[in-house]
């Protein structure tokens, strides 16, 4: 006997909480590789999921297994072509290859990796685990105009849509177990005796006794049951609903790019690498992070995620345009009493002359008492590295900054100079904790 | 499907970490296409259970209903070790329980220590099956009653009668040590080939909980102890029947010309066999031996040769294929119907031939080939490599002194000189430390020889804590 059954709609991913759990056990090895990776992507694919491989060491499964040399083996083959008893095979080197070797690298899982993919939602989640945007104080919490309903138990009263059934029919059930109500299979059994006796046609007195005895129980039952309702208005219960405010933090970020002459293609790719990495560090942590792109060469001017992104630009630099605009539109569109304001800088470090001072006393003065975070990184080539080596000196905009930073705690600044550079020093920027301290 | 064949083939199994690397490994195959998702999932349940995939064209479907619903349905249901040491009723109940108690035990105790656990018990799940006696039956969380039958039969058989033996003489028993050895021994029931009985039963540090999942742990290990013992006399029964049944079909006119060559490309795929020197060569193919042996049966039984006559007098030619058939399903292991019936023919066809690679030689020899001299010798070779206990390492424990240090001593009697692998058994014996909760010894002793090639030990959790 066969029964076939259509499981299909049955809920997937059943794996799902396995798979966590794997992740979650080798975390520590899976961070590190997703480090790795994102400094070895290219910028457009740096968000996304992909293959990573691990050390399988930490997740192995050890069992007693024997150990495949030494000892006596036998074992038998099949496909023999010209062996013939008594034939003598050369042992294969200690440590070579056997046949197993092959198989296994094949399958993903090399003696020492373990291969496999990662989604983009997991891999972000690994990759961003950790980081917050500092001090995010205002959290304007009085004005926000967003209430969400959430579920609060259950009430006497509501709309037919939020009837709760199953509460209801315990609440009936309940009560006419107490009440003790007739059920309807009592007087149907009942009335089919009744019937069977009315049937016959020559009663005895016994019998008519009971009939009339049944009669009357039955009508008896009958007006029970029409006293105690099957449902009863007190049985019905509602699901409750009560609306809560949704906490809101507004924030802005504004990213600041020199996109001058000066720059090289190099270092755009490493200002454009850091971005694309905050970017998506915002998008992830924070739903509603506005984001403003400024780039400038002698002059500044705000443009779209594309453009700022992917565009080609050259010219002079002058530093202090940028902040200009970023202090205009401040003033236009984002009210420092609501908004949280962020700032982040990258440049080559180069600066037309004077400007520094400027740019200096605009930072001072006028941007970082309305920012709540201030970071700048100055992205230098490998020759200058190897110069600024172990000193905190910079080149001119680090110097004219480097007062900034002694005297702000929200502010910051680093130094980059490769890829693998970029990750790291981001970190840096945004651990959790660290930065507050400071400012404490 | 994929799901479901990660943890260990099961629909209803509790969760665990390394399910999910299983999966993710899996996944990352499929996904290559190094490896086609099976076709099918079967699960020795009562009545038994059969997953097709809904991906399976209709042909394909047919086929797998024919393999799994009908031939391993009929295996497990008639074959003795699956009668005899599986409780194919309670299976999907217990494995329900067994669910319901590990998510339990994650909300109450958390996740890591549950894992802490089950990661050691996994361990030494190979080693955790009871080989010679028969296991109980599947019942969720009894250990009270157990243990109040246990009273009441010890109370009942008290006899006075023994108290009125006479006094012995001292100096006829054994030394006192030896005297004390043999009594702890008997105590605990040792030596114990079951570990994780013996440390679900004993283990001086665990929680109640704690023993109840290592005994979740090793009664999966039991319910997939047969399987193990089956596994090609299983697929070879499996895909004889769908063979069969489609041929069968196909001669009634039921299914068209197209469908059965469907069927014929899905079925030569799966009882394909390379020689040991293809590079797709990965060990013979349970399918294509059982499939092979099973057909020759059938041959043997109906078109019988001299060969045959002389080599299986009992069957050859007796025309009864369906009732021989039916008994060595019934009757036999892997280990025991190669032993019984492999035949020259076979051998022939396979060009089987043994290999020897014995430690004190510098080369690898060619001991027998198919030829009327090497016959019996491949075959119990052949035999001798799908005996589970010769696969698997024999390890027991045989010795605690629970009064004393505590130090549990854990014997592998190596034999043919094999020992086991070396990176492999410091991280298990350290499982068995951390659910014994003091120290732990094993010893390789070859049993042929009394020689000891290795020995290994893993400190106390708390020595180490003061190392």
């Amino acid at each position: 006997m066969i029964h076939l059954i259509d499981r299909r709609l049955n809920p997937r991913d059943k794996s799902l909480g396995n798979r966590q759990r794997f992740l979650k056990r080798a975390r520590r090895q899976i961070k590190e590789a997703v480090d790795k990776a994102i400094s070895e992507r290219d910028v457009a694919d740096a968000g996304q999921g992909g293959k990573i491989s691990i050390p399988s060491k930490g997740i192995t499964e050890p069992r007693f297994r024997h150990s495949s040399t030494g000892g006596n083996h036998e074992r038998v083959f099949p496909g023999n072509e010209e062996y013939v008893p008594g034939d003598k095979i050369q042992k294969p080197p200690k440590g070579g290859a056997g046949s197993g070797g092959k198989e296994a690298s094949e399958g993903g899982e090399g003696a020492d990796e373990f291969v496999f993919s990662l989604s983009r939602a997991e891999f972000l989640d690994i990759l961003f685990e950790d980081l917050e945007l500092p001090d995010m104080i205002k959290a304007t919490l009085k004005e926000t105009h967003a209430v969400k309903p959430h579920r609060a138990g259950y009430s006497n009263y509501g709309t037919t849509p939020n009837l709760n059934v199953l509460r209801t029919m315990r609440n009936s059930m309940g009560r006419r177990v107490v009440l003790n109500r007739p059920k309807a299979g009592a007087i149907l059994e009942l009335q089919s005796e009744l019937d069977e006796l009315q049937a016959q046609d020559d009663l005895d007195a016994a019998q008519r006794l009971r009939a009339a005895e049944l009669v009357n129980e039955i009508a008896d039952l009958k007006r029970r049951q029409r006293a105690i309702p099957y449902i009863d208005p007190v049985d019905i219960r509602y699901n409750r609903f009560d609306p809560k405010p949704e906490p809101k933090s507004k924030a802005v970020m504004f990213c600041l790019m020199d996109v001058s002459g000066s720059m090289g293609q190099h270092e755009k790719d490493l200002a454009k690498r850091f971005f694309i990495l905050l970017h998506l560090f915002l998008q992830r942590k924070y739903e509603r992070v506005e984001l403003v792109f400024i780039r400038h060469t002698h002059v500044a001017q705000e443009v779209d995620e594309e453009t700022f992104f992917y565009s080609q630009e050259s010219g002079g630099t002058k530093v202090s345009t940028a902040l200009v605009e970023m202090q205009e539109i401040i003033r236009d569109r984002f009210p420092v009493s609501d908004w949280n304001i962020y700032a982040a800088q990258a440049s080559d470090g180069d600066n037309i002359a004077n400007d520094t001072g400027t740019c200096v006393d605009l930072l001072e003065n006028e941007l970082l008492p309305l920012c709540q975070y201030y970071a700048y990184v100055e992205i230098l080539t490998e020759q200058e590295v190897a110069r600024y080596a172990g000193t905190s000196n910079g080149k001119e905009l680090w110097r004219g900054y480097q007062a900034v930073d002694d005297q702000w705690g929200k502010f910051s600044m680093k130094h980059i100079a490769k890829r693998s550079d970029i990750y790291p020093v981001f970190r840096e920027l945004f651990a959790k904790n660290d930065k507050r301290d400071r400012v404490a | 499907m994929l799901d479901a064949y990660c943890s260990v083939g099961m629909p209803l199994m509790y969760e665990h970490w390394s399910f999910g690397k299983r999966f993710i490994h899996d996944e990352e195959r499929y996904r290559k296409g190094y490896q086609g998702l099976a076709y099918e999932i079967v699960i020795n349940s009562s009545p038994c259970i059969s997953y097709c995939m809904e991906e399976n064209t209709m042909a394909i479907q047919a086929l797998v209903m024919a393999h799994a619903a009908f031939g391993h349905n009929h295996f497990f249901k008639n074959n003795y070790l699956f009668q005899q040491w599986t409780d194919a009723e309670a299976i999907l109940d217990y494995l329900d329980f067994a669910k319901r108690y590990v998510t339990e035990c994650e909300e109450r105790h958390g996740v890591a220590a549950v894992e802490e656990i089950l990661d050691a018990a996994h361990a030494l799940m190979d080693q955790s099956v009871f080989r010679y006696r028969r296991p109980s039956k599947l019942k969720a969380g009894e250990a009270e009653e157990r243990e109040r039958d246990l009273r009441e039969h010890d109370a009942q058989d008290f006899r006075e009668l023994w108290s009125t033996l006479p006094p012995v003489d001292e100096a006829e028993l054994p030394d006192q040590a030896e005297c004390d050895l043999n009594a702890r021994k008997a105590r605990l029931n040792l030596p114990e080939e079951n570990i994780l009985y013996f440390l679900q039963k004993n283990s001086p540090v665990l929680e109640d909980w704690q023993r109840e999942l290592l005994r979740i742990v090793r009664n999966t290990a039991q319910y997939f102890y047969p399987q193990k013992q089956t596994k090609m006399m299983n697929e070879g029964c499996a895909t004889f029947v769908h063979y069969h049944i489609v041929n069968e079909l196909y001669d009634r006119g039921q299914i068209t010309e197209g469908t059965l060559l469907e069927i014929l490309h899905s079925h030569s795929n799966v009882v394909f066999q390379p020689g040991f020197d293809d590079p797709r060569f990965s060990g013979l193919n349970p399918y294509a031996l059982g499939f092979a042996m099973m057909q020759d049966i059938r041959r043997i039984c109906t078109e019988p040769t001299d060969e045959d006559r002389e080599w299986f007098p009992d069957i050859a030619g007796n025309d009864d294929w369906r009732g021989i058939l039916k008994d060595i399903w019934a009757n036999y292991r892997d280990e025991s119907f190669i032993l019984q019936y492999l035949s020259p023919k076979l051998i022939r066809d396979f060009k089987l031939f043994l290999l020897s690679d014995r430690a004190a030689q510098p080369h690898i020899s060619v001991d027998a080939i198919h030829n009327a001299q090497g016959y019996e010798e491949v075959r119990k070779a052949l035999a001798a490599s799908y005996d589970v206990s010769a696969m698997e390492p024999d390890i027991q424990i045989v010795d605690v002194d629970l009064k004393g240090d505590r130090e549990l001593v854990v014997r592998h009697a190596v034999q043919d000189g094999i020992v086991l692998d070396e990176k492999t058994r410091v991280d298990v014996l350290d499982y068995i430390g951390r659910l014994w909760g003091y120290a732990v010894r094993l010893e390789g002793i070859d049993l042929a020889t009394g020689r000891n090639p290795y020995t290994e030990r893993v400190a106390a959790p708390d020595e180490k804590d003061a190392a």
